[in-house]
Order: structure tokens, then sequence, then C-alpha cells
């Protein structure tokens, strides 16, 4: 997998995972181009369209667009599971997530992507491992945020 | 655990996203960023040393203002020291800052480097995970310098970790994708290939993705892995769909590692042992008798995941083409796919019958879902999948059902959508013209194709079938017949009436006996388009005009008084005017003979390559064309074989050109064709675009074709590597005479030239060295034209592969066409990086004007008849300069000869000058071209003089080639 991007209805851009190097600059012109491309297809359409030398493979949920690019030997039904499965992961530890999960806690699906996919290949499919690896570090951080008492927080 | 992920920590954090999307405005979005940049940047200066919550609560929302699209410009330094941080959720951010935005802090990168060091030789798997993590988001040089050593040992080591194991294998394998010389093979390898044994799925799963990426580049390496991948995927396929617990998804046993499994065998032939191949056959066999058991599950998921396997299965059977039974099983399992509800299905299923077509063994099983195919052309409502429609039947077409299938395209082309009708149209000419038996089809399909999709339909299609009925003379009278119909509709499109002037210009007589299609009838009717027509057109029309006085003796003067109407030979547009001036003339002082002459019917056309075959290509990258003609080229010996002319000119068709005609250097086959191997029997079979035989036309040995005049003069010019410093025009110069050698050479990099003209046409061939034994990434050559150049020069090429090994070389071909004259030459720009740096290389690429020189032989007294003929000042252009050179007489015979021109002797009275003819060709025009350079030895001077019928022809002539005495 090339890439991964997470954008709304409206078009904005929620999460994005570039796994080879590319500019700033090239970035968002792919992700512009994309967005327009997916947001104008209609529903019941094909889940899969050639663009550039690159497969775009895309699937929506609820307000949120999922789209990868995979090159040309990968297999596009496999790569819409791989949406799935990482969908599942994110509703699971969430509890039915929202668009406004991934806003608010957008480090988090950083997180738990890392775990499932790793250089653009899939690390560990199984649910229960990846939600472990991650409940571990939240257990961590629940514990160091106990010494600080929950009070040093300011607003700003 | 929603409480816990919810909750957790940075207040500040939320408060700053809730405000952001409480902002009404992009103004005060930018506003409220500011606000906080601000903030942020007075906590990071402060004199109060900031703690380690406070600095991951700014780092992220740095993070945050970054990822909404805004630049951050600091904070990398305090991501850094969050690295260091022994609570985890610090270092957490600190690496997730680092992997969304390190890039030219490379001062940091020891820093970094540091951090993960560090946190590697920890032993707690939670930082080492993290830790790899980073590595394989950012997966610079720098970081597979430092630690693409040290990633295999932790992979392979006993005491690692599960998690740990994954991530390492999939780290090492981002750090081989960007840096291959940096991961050197070890004992590692071949403990790597156990882990497919390994009992943790997940392992295996990171593991095979690894395994597969290293095969590709060392298959004896790894070969191992087959027997083992085999016995895994047997065992997967195998087992009952509770078997593999949290790996099973959806009732599917370990969809993705099955996956992975089988695309590792892809890069491998059928196993030679018989135990591991019947052993896969019964895989695959089992894969392909679960996609008829019902399913196990009603959710989209399961499908999914059982069909993805089964996909792959089927690649896996395509790929090794060797099993009859396998392969017609699984074109029938497509076959039940391409009429299944799920749209998904219907693609895949379509794309994947492409590659089946071409496989000898199931060609004719994919045939039978003919039916099926254009229905889902007439029905499908998605026009991706209409697409993948139209790609199958391109493949699954023969000579069997040719006729039916180019029915249907030219059909659907009728409401097809407008971002894939060029294609069908170039699509249905190539198979129109490769399955005629008999070409009065061929005709009214092209005459279709213009009157449905005129717009679409490109030069090289009309060009095309000009030749085509040039060629054979059976198919004239109709296509004569059948133009003059297709003219008589009130709105016809221009592409029609070009071809149409033209085959009636050539073939009017044919039908002239008809009094419903007498001369004068044709005449009329052509001109009754004339005025609707744009310029090029209309100056076709002009000289079928001037072919019709030589075919049709009887309406000459109706003709003439067309000619001399004052919107002719007053037309603002100065071709139009000098056509209708000179064909006025021509018309009037010529005898009847010298005029039959002149306007004799044209010579049939030379070829090589169909040009429309080169068009689609160019489209669709070469392997999806280049594919399927090659492995259909057995099948495909159809009548276009061995019944054409000899072929050796690759150019297209070019409009009849009246300077050319006029100084009677155009007529006739180009002088110095040679005899095309007897290897190009069909006209599809493109000779051109197949690398490796272009490689060894150009290797010493087999010049005669073209590359003659270099024997010559590559002996004269040096060979010696160019040095960056040198002036490009310099550079430019060296090449003037030459086709072939080194254009540039520095450490890193040397580009080397081989290049061939014919006619208007050219191909050059970049030979990029890496000299170095590090890799070169993102290698990336650019050609630059100016807007002005572009116009007058067409060059195409294809991006090369933006990794180059060290000690390799990459070729890039471009394809170049001359549109119309031109000055300028175009800049080569190369950018890659070298190690950590970044190079960026431009020289000019030595595609001079030159270069489309056709020389032309002739006798004194022609070369002085000629030459008077051009005695129009602005056609002269004349130079006297010093010797840069010494003055040796056959050297600056070989330059002349190298320049393009013909050295014609015992022309000039005074045996010490030299003198040089030849036609300049361009897409737009025929140039015609004299020279004469006079030396002076006493005072080491030279005089140059060129008389072309184009002012900026015989300027730019005479520039270069002053530079070469």
């Amino acid at each position: 997998m090339q890439f991964m991007l997470l954008f709304s209805r409206q078009g904005k851009l929620r999460l994005q995972k570039w796994y080879v190097p590319l500019s700033d600059k090239e970035k968002k012109k792919i992700t512009r181009e994309l967005v327009q491309t997916v947001l104008a297809r209609k529903p019941k359409m094909c889940s899969f369209l050639e663009w550039r030398d690159l497969k775009i493979v895309y699937k929506r949920y609820a307000s949120l667009y999922f789209c990868c690019a995979i090159e040309d030997q990968d297999n596009e039904l496999i790569t819409l599971e791989i949406i799935h499965r990482y969908v599942e992961l994110l509703d699971k530890y969430f509890g039915s997530v929202c668009e406004l999960d991934i806003i608010f806690n957008f480090e988090k699906a950083y997180f738990i992507l890392d775990e499932f996919l790793l250089g653009g290949e899939v690390q560990e499919t199984s649910k229960k491992n990846v939600l472990k690896a991650i409940e571990q570090a939240d257990l961590l951080q629940e514990n160091q945020n106990e010494d600080w008492g929950g009070l040093s927080d300011d607003i700003l | 655990m929603p409480a816990v992920s919810k909750g957790d920590g940075m207040r500040g954090l939320a408060v700053f996203i809730s405000d952001i999307r409480n902002c009404k405005s992009k103004e005060a979005e930018i506003k409220r960023i500011n606000k906080e940049l601000a903030n942020i940047r007075s906590k990071f200066k402060g004199d109060k040393a900031l703690d380690g919550y406070s600095k991951k609560k700014y780092v992220c929302k740095l993070l945050f203002i970054f990822l909404l699209g805004h630049d951050i410009d600091f904070g990398h330094m305090e991501a850094v020291n969050l690295l260091s941080s022994n609570r985890y959720t610090e270092k957490q951010i600190g690496y997730l800052f680092i992997s969304v935005l390190v890039n030219s802090n490379s001062e940091l990168i020891r820093l970094i480097n540091n951090a993960i060091k560090n946190d590697l030789a920890s032993r707690n798997p939670t930082f080492m995970g993290l830790a790899l993590h980073c590595i394989a988001n950012v997966g610079s040089r720098e970081m597979a310098e430092a630690f693409a050593g040290e990633i295999p040992k932790i992979l392979v080591a006993g005491d690692t970790m599960d998690s740990v194991k994954q991530s390492a294998a999939l780290c090492l394998l981002r750090l081989y994708r960007t840096s291959p010389d940096l991961v050197p093979m070890g004992d590692w390898t071949s403990r790597v290939v156990h882990l497919l044994n390994d009992q943790h799925l997940g392992v295996v799963t990171a593991a095979t993705s690894l395994i597969t990426t290293l095969a590709q580049k060392n298959p004896e390496e790894f070969k191992t892995s087959v027997s083992l991948a085999v016995s895994r995927l047997s065992r997967i396929v195998t087992s009952a769909s509770t078997d593999l617990q949290d790996y099973t998804y959806y009732f599917v046993p370990a969809p993705w590692l099955s996956v992975k499994l089988l695309r590792l065998l892809q890069c491998y032939p059928p196993p030679e042992d018989p135990a591991v191949r019947g052993r896969l056959t019964e895989c695959l066999e089992t894969i392909l008798n679960k996609a008829q058991e019902p399913p196990k599950s009603k959710k989209v998921q399961h499908s999914n995941a059982k069909n993805a396997v089964l996909f792959e299965a089927i690649s896996l059977i395509i790929h090794h083409d060797s099993e009859p039974n396998l392969l017609v099983r699984a074109c029938n399992q497509l076959g039940q796919f391409l009429q299944h509800r799920e749209t998904n299905l219907r693609y895949l299923a379509l794309e994947s019958m492409c590659t089946l077509a071409s496989s000898e063994f199931s060609h004719e099983a994919v045939k039978t879902h003919i039916e099926t195919v254009i229905n889902a052309l007439k029905t499908e409502r998605d026009v991706s999948v209409r697409q993948r429609a139209v790609d199958l039947l391109y493949a699954m077409c023969d000579r069997s059902n040719a006729q039916q299938i180019v029915a249907e395209m030219l059909n659907y082309l009728e409401t097809a959508d407008y971002s894939i009708r060029e294609e069908i149209v170039l699509k249905v000419a190539i198979l129109a013209e490769k399955y005629a038996v008999d070409y009065t089809w061929y005709v009214d399909t092209i005459l279709n194709l213009i009157r449905i999709a005129g717009d679409y339909v490109s030069e090289e299609v009309w060009y095309r079938v000009i030749q085509i009925v040039i060629n054979r003379d059976d198919v004239q009278g109709y296509a004569a017949k059948t133009v003059f119909e297709a003219l008589q509709a009130p709105a016809c499109h221009e592409n029609l009436v070009k071809v149409g002037g033209y085959i009636l210009g050539e073939f009017g007589n044919l039908i002239a006996g008809d009094p419903r299609s007498s001369p004068l009838i044709q005449f009329n009717l052509l001109h009754s388009k004339f005025h609707l027509c744009s310029v090029p057109t209309r100056a076709l029309l002009l000289s079928t005009y001037i072919k019709f006085v030589n075919l049709f003796p009887e309406i000459k003067t109706t003709i003439q008084d067309v000619l001399r109407s004052d919107s002719q030979l007053k037309n603002a547009d100065v071709e139009l005017q000098q056509r209708a001036v000179e064909y006025l003339r021509l018309s009037t002082i010529a005898s009847t003979d010298i005029l039959a002459t002149v306007l004799e019917e044209m010579p049939p056309f030379p070829e090589r390559e169909s040009s429309i075959l080169a068009k689609l290509k160019k489209k669709k990258g070469p392997s999806t064309v280049t594919d399927l003609e090659e492995t259909k080229k057995e099948r495909s010996a159809d009548m276009n074989g061995g019944t054409e002319p000899a072929p050796v000119n690759a150019s297209a068709v070019s409009t009849p050109s009246p300077s050319a005609d006029l100084l009677g250097l155009g007529t006739g086959p180009p002088p110095n064709a040679a005899p095309a191997p007897a290897s190009s029997g069909s006209l599809l079979v493109d000779v051109f675009s197949e690398p490796a035989s272009a490689v060894t036309q150009l290797a010493p040995g087999s010049q005669e074709n073209f590359a003659s005049p270099d024997l010559a003069s590559s002996e004269l010019v040096s060979e010696e590597p160019s040095e960056a410093a040198r002036g490009a025009d310099e550079l430019t110069h060296k090449f003037v005479c030459k086709n072939n050698g080194v254009l540039f050479e520095n450490q890193l990099l040397q580009i080397g030239l081989k290049s061939e003209f014919r006619q208007n046409l050219g191909r050059m061939f970049i030979f990029y060295g890496n000299k170095t034994s590090t890799q070169f990434l993102t290698f990336t050559p650019t050609l630059i034209c100016s807007d002005e150049l572009q116009s007058n020069l067409n060059l195409q090429t294809k991006p090369v592969d933006p990794t180059v090994d060290g000690g390799a070389q990459v070729q890039q071909v471009v394809n170049i066409e001359c549109i119309s004259d031109f000055t300028e030459a175009p800049v080569l720009n190369i950018q890659f990086r070298y190690g950590g740096t970044f190079q960026n290389v431009s020289v000019k690429l030595p595609i001079t004007l030159n270069k489309f020189f056709q020389p032309t032989e002739m006798a004194s007294q022609d070369f002085f008849q000629r030459w008077k003929q051009l005695s129009n000042p602005q056609q002269e252009v004349q130079n006297i300069f010093k010797a840069k050179h010494p003055m040796d007489p056959e050297i600056t015979k070989a330059k002349i000869i190298g320049f393009g021109s013909a050295l014609l002797e015992e022309v000039d009275p005074n045996p010490a000058n030299f003198v040089g003819a030849g036609i300049i060709h361009t897409r737009t025009a025929q140039i015609g071209c004299l020279l004469r350079l006079e030396p002076n030895l006493q005072a080491q001077m030279y005089r140059l003089t060129l008389r072309t019928s184009k002012e900026t022809v015989s300027q730019r002539l005479c520039e270069l080639l002053s530079e070469q005495f």
C-alpha cells in the first residue's frame, strides 16, 4: 500500500498515512485530486478505480471515506477488508466510533493504525492482539496521569 | 476502555480542537491557529523549563495544526526531547511527531537516531515497538545506515517477543525498499525463511511480506520459501473455520496471510518437486471448490475475504500458465462473477479475464463469455466497469469474433463516456485493421468511427486509413465511392472531409464514370465544405483540387476560377495563399505530361509500425498493450502479414506538401530506404517499441539502416566524457553531426545517448548510469520544452524507475516528432537523491533541426536549377567564419554527411568546394535544402551558404553547420 487517507463527505482530511516518501506539496496535490475524484462518485459504484498508475480502493462508512492506494499487483478485495478491519478496530476501541472520535483523538487513530499496518503491509490481523497493544499503552498512560492528579492541565 | 481513551489527558488539546471546529470562517481558523502558535512558541522559549506533560501537549497541538494543512517550522527539538522521556505516552507523541513531520531537519537526525538506539537496546518490548514503528514510518536513508545492520538481529533472535518480531520484519522491509544496498543478505536470511513455520500467525503474516519483497530481488537465496509457503497455505485452506481463532475473519481462515502466501509463490515458477507441486495444485483446487460452496455468512466481508483469496489464487494460476485444467476452471469461475450482483466482483472478473485471454489454454474459454461482456458494456452503470469490459473485448478479440466486437464497440461509442472515447476509437481502429479479412469492411469501420466520434479520431487514425487505401489497390474504388457517399451528409465531420478530400484527389477517377459522381459533382461536393473547414483542411483540399486538374482536365477551368478568386489568391493565411498561387501557376504553365508526373498518384507508403498502436501504448503504458500483442502474435496470422511493401519507414503520412512537390524532392520513396528485416511480418508487430530489439539495432554491426553517417563522424568527434562545466551549447554542437555518445558525466552519473531519426520522426535512447555503489532514489528525469518549442517538437517519454541501483544503468526512450521547424533545444533535467543529498543536473538534449534531414542525390544540372529557383533573398542565409578546426577536406565531407544532407560530388565547378542537398521533414511541411561550403585555406576561413524554401530553416541550419568547422 502506498498511502491511506480518511476524509469526510465535505472533503476534510481526517487522517493521512504515507508509506512512500513524497514531498508535502505532492501529498497535498494527491489528496486534493483524490478527494475530488472519490467524492464525485455515486453510491453503488465499484469501490475500485484506476488512478495514475495506482489502484484506488475506497469505502464509505457513515460520513467518512476511507481510501487506499495500492500497486498494480496488489489485491483489491483484501484491501477493502483492510479498511474494514481498521474500522472495526476503531469501533471496538472508541465504542461505536464516529468522526468526532477521530478528530479529537487523532493521535490514537494513528497509534491503532501503526499496530495494524506497518510500512504499508499488514502487520497483525488479530483484533485482540492489536487492541491488547493499545490497551497496555493506555494503562501506562492512566497510571502516569494519576501522578499529576489530573490537575495540571491548563486550558491553553 | 472507551472511558480511558476519551477522558485521558490533554484537556487543552481538546479545547483547542473544539475552538478550531467552531471557527466560522477560514480567516477565523487561521487567526486562532496563529494565536496558538504564538502561545506555544512563547512557552517553548520561556525561561521556565516545561514539564514533560506540557511539552507533550504542545507538540500534539503542533501536530494537529500540521495535519490541518498548515506549515510547522518549530517544535522539532521539543519532540526529540520527548523521545528520551521515560513516560510511555510522552515518548509515543514524540515518535508520532517525528514520523509525520521529519523532513529537512537533518541536524536532528543524529539525536533521533540516538533515542531510537536507546529504545531498541532497552529490551522493553513496548519501547522497542515504538522505535521500530518510527523507523518504518520514516524509512530514510540515514535510518537505514544506522539500523539496517541491527534489525535483522532483533528479527531472528530467539528471545525477541512476537510483536517486536512483527514490527522488525516490516521495518526491515521498508528499509530494504528505500535502500536495498544497505541491507546485506547474510546468515539471517535462512532464519527469516523459517519464520513461515512460526507458531504465531501474526509473525508469519509480517514475515511473508518481507520474504516476498526480498525474494523478488534475490530469488535464489529464498528458494526454500516455496515449499514452506505451500505447506503453510495448505494447512490454512484445509483448516476448519474456527481453527485459527482470531485469525479467522468472517469464517475465512487467515485471508490476509493466504493472499500474501499466494503472492509470494508468484515470485517463482511452478515448483519442480512433484510432491510440492501436487500439494499446491490441491490447495488451488480447494480454493476453487470453496468458491462453489454456499456462503457461511451473508456479510459482504465474508464474501470479500473469500474472493480475495480466490482472485489471488487465480493470479497464481495465470502466472504459472501451465495447468490447462486450472486455467479453464478459473475462467469458468470468473464467468460466474461476470453476472454477480456485486459491482466489485464484476469489475475484478473483467479485469482478471483480460490476463486469462492471453493464455493459449484459456483464450477459447474466455471467448465463450463474449455475450455477457457485450451486455456489460450496455448495462453497467459505472464507467470504470464499462472500461474494463472494453479492455476485455479488446483482449479476447481474434479473427473469429472481430466483426462482432468491432460492431459492438462502435455501437457503444455512440453513447460512451467522453473520458474513454479516444481509447475506444484507437482500439476499434487497431482491431479493424488487424483482423480485416475484407478491406471494404475496414474502410466502412473507420468512416463510421469518424461519423460517430469524429472529434476523438486522432490524426494517426485517419492517416492510417489513407495509408492503407493507397497501399491496396483492391479497395481504392470502394473507398472513393464510400467517402463520396459519406460526404453527402449535410453535416459531416472535418476529419471526413480530410479523408474524403485525400482519397478523391487520388482515386476520384475510379468513380467518375458514374454520372452521379462526375468530376464536377465531386469537386462541387468537396468545395461546398471548403469554407467551413480549418486552414490545414483547406490546404489539403487545395491539393485535392490541383490533383483534380490532372485527373479531370474537363474541369480545369472551374478549378482555376476557384484558385484565382480573391479569397484564395489573397488569403490572409500564407500557406493557403502560397498553395493557391503555386497551384494556379502550375496548372497554367505546365504541360499535361509534366502535370501528370508532378501530380502522379502517391506511391505506396513504406511502413513498419502502426502509428495507432504506438499511440494506444502511449496512452495505456507499455505493459497492457504489448503483452497482449506479444502473446497473440502467434495467433494473428492475418492477411496483413507479408503482403505490404517492404517496410522501413516509421513515419506517418504527411499531407501533400506543395513546396516539396514543386522542388521535385518529395516524390518517390526515400532515397536511403533499406529493405526491412524479414521478420517484420505483421504490420502490428511493433518492432520499434520493443526495447530489446531496438537496442540490438543500435549495436555496432547492424547500423546500416540508419547510422552509416555516424560511423564516419564518430571517429572525428571526441568520445571523451564531457564535464558538467562544459558549455551547454558546445555539448549540443558535439551531437549535431552524430547521434551517439556520452552527453554528460560527473562523479555520480553518466548519461549516454543513442538516437535514430527518420523523416520527421526520431527515437532517442537515454542511458543513465549510476557510477557509484550507492542507490539513487527518487530518480526523476524531466524533459523541459518552452511553449514555443512544444508546438514545434513533440516529445513523448515514460517515467523511469525512481530507484537506480549502484552500478546499474537505466534506459529511457524518447519518441520525437518534428511538427515544424524549430531553433531551441529541449532541456533534460535530472533530479535524484544520492546518500542524503539532493542532486540536480540540467543538460540540453541535442535534438536539432538537421536530425530530420533526408539526403537527396541529384545531378549538377538539377542542383543549379533548384538553386536558382530559391533565389528569393529570404531563402538564402550566408555566413563567413573563421575555421576552428584544421581544414581537412575528408573531415569536412564526413561532417556534411553526418549533418544529414547528401554530399554532391562534381556539382561545384571548383573541386575545393562542398555542395549538399536534402529535405528537412516536419509534420507540416517538407523543406528542400541546398547548401554550399567554400573553404579558403589561405585565410583559414569558410563561407557557408544555405538556400531553403523557408527562411527560418535556412537560418537555423546555417547556425548549426557553421559551428562544426
